[in-house]
Parts: structure tokens; sequence; C-alpha cells
């Protein structure tokens, strides 16, 4: 079953905890593993947390997240329409930061692609971005099944 | 996100509890902060993370900042009882090169 979900909420941290959880509560019917809800809380997190320092960079905006479930995955879509990024495969290397004085680590996409099997980023500089990742849910089981053979 | 502080024997212990992300870390940079001021002569700091139930990439822009203040003081850092999912957010970022975990 194809299942299909969609928030829209004013781009305020105090609106990460939200975004996360609404996001992990959605994957539950999918059935994850502890670690795989922790996964794509903490993407989600960071994808969000993208969207309100650097696209809108602390001003007003919109942050749309849109999630698609099929039977054994997860298809996450964050969307701004924010600053834009200017150099994607840039921002996509660890520790780059366009903000380090402000105790930032630079390790948000590198998290994102670590936690998530798929990674994309779309960006247009003045117009948006939009990241869509995906989560496999039950991998780790099929390994242990492959580990037991 | 809760810090709660205790000093014992020339070690400052700084615990968070609750959720580390880039809502919360202001608020918790501030309260750590003070307390490593407070107590600037300790022989070293250690941050337990048992009660964080949350953390993104902020809670490693949140220990490298300690890290680079406590530097100042020319005082240790490190880091203790890290839940599972907060171990991977710090692995990844290949903190514990320079805040040992003990």
């Amino acid at each position: 079953m194809i299942n299909r979900m969609k928030l829209e909420f004013a781009a305020l941290s105090a609106n990460e905890p939200f975004a996360r959880n609404a996001v992990a509560a959605f994957c539950l019917p999918l059935d994850p593993s502890l670690d795989e809800l922790s996964d794509i809380k903490t993407a989600v997190s960071e994808a969000v947390t993208n969207c309100i320092v650097h696209a809108y960079r602390g001003g007003q905006g919109t942050v749309v997240i849109e999630c698609e479930t099929d039977a054994s995955a997860v298809h996450i879509s964050i969307s701004d329409a924010g600053s834009g990024i200017e150099d994607v495969p840039r921002a996509l290397e660890p520790f780059y930061t366009t903000a380090a004085g402000e105790e930032r680590s630079g390790m948000g996409f590198t998290i994102m692609q670590a936690f998530m099997s798929d990674l994309s980023v779309t960006s247009q500089k003045g117009a948006g971005t939009t990241v869509r990742m995906s989560k496999y849910i039950g991998r780790g089981g099929d390994a242990k099944v492959a580990d037991a053979d | 996100m809760e810090i709660d502080v205790k000093a014992a024997a020339g070690t400052l212990y700084i615990y968070l509890n609750g959720e580390l992300d880039e809502h919360s870390a202001p608020a918790a940079r501030a309260r750590a902060d003070a307390a490593i001021d407070a107590h600037a002569g300790a022989d070293k700091v250690v941050i337990d993370l048992a009660g964080v139930r949350f953390a993104d990439s902020a809670a490693i822009g949140f220990l490298l900042g300690r890290y680079k203040k406590l530097k100042r003081y020319g005082t240790p850092l490190y880091v203790r009882s890290v839940p599972a999912a907060a171990d991977k957010v710090l692995s990844v970022g290949g903190l514990y090169a320079l805040i040992p975990k003990i």
C-alpha cells in the first residue's frame, strides 16, 4: 500500500521536534527498528535545520515536508523557497559551512547521507532547495539472515 | 534541554538532559559556558550525555564550541555515557578524536 502525507509549517526552530516526530510517527506502520527510526528523525532534523538556518537565515518562510511510504521504504521530500544553494556539490562536502562563526559543524548533509539510504539535492539560487531522501526499512534484518547463512 | 552541573575532586561534570538540536542548543550553550566560567580552575570537564534523548549535528557544534572554549583555559574535555543514537552522530562527525569518550 502506498501512503502519503504532507506537512507545511513556519520555518521556526521550535518546529523541529514536531517535524521529525511527525515523520517518525508516519513511518511507524513500516515497523522500523529503533535505530532506523532514530536515523530518520536525525536526517529530517538536519534538513529542516538547513531550511531555517541557511535558506531563510532565521527570517520568515515556510518548510514543506512530503512523505510517501510503500511496502518497504519511506521517501521524504523537504523543500523551502529560500535563498537556494549556489554550489550543491560543495555544500555536500563534510565540514563545509557558510556559518562557521555560529558553532555549526558543517556535517548536516554528511549525516543525512550516512543515515539514509539515498539522498539527492536540487537547488536554484534565489528560488529554494528540495532535499529528497529515502530509507529502506528492514535491510538490517536482511543482513542478519544473510549472516546466519 | 536541562543542564545539571556538579563539581567534584577537580572535575566539572555537566549533565545534559533532553533533546539537543538547533532549537535547544543556544540555551544549552549559555548554561554550559556559565558553568565552565564559574569553575575555571577545574582539572578537566566531563559532559555526561546519558539523558540526551535526541541529538543531531547541533550536538557536534555544541561539543566543539565547548572544546574550543576550554582549550583557552587549558582544560581537557571528555564525554561519557553517550546513548547509541547520539554516538552515531558524534562518530560520523569524527568528534572523539578531539573529545575522548571515557
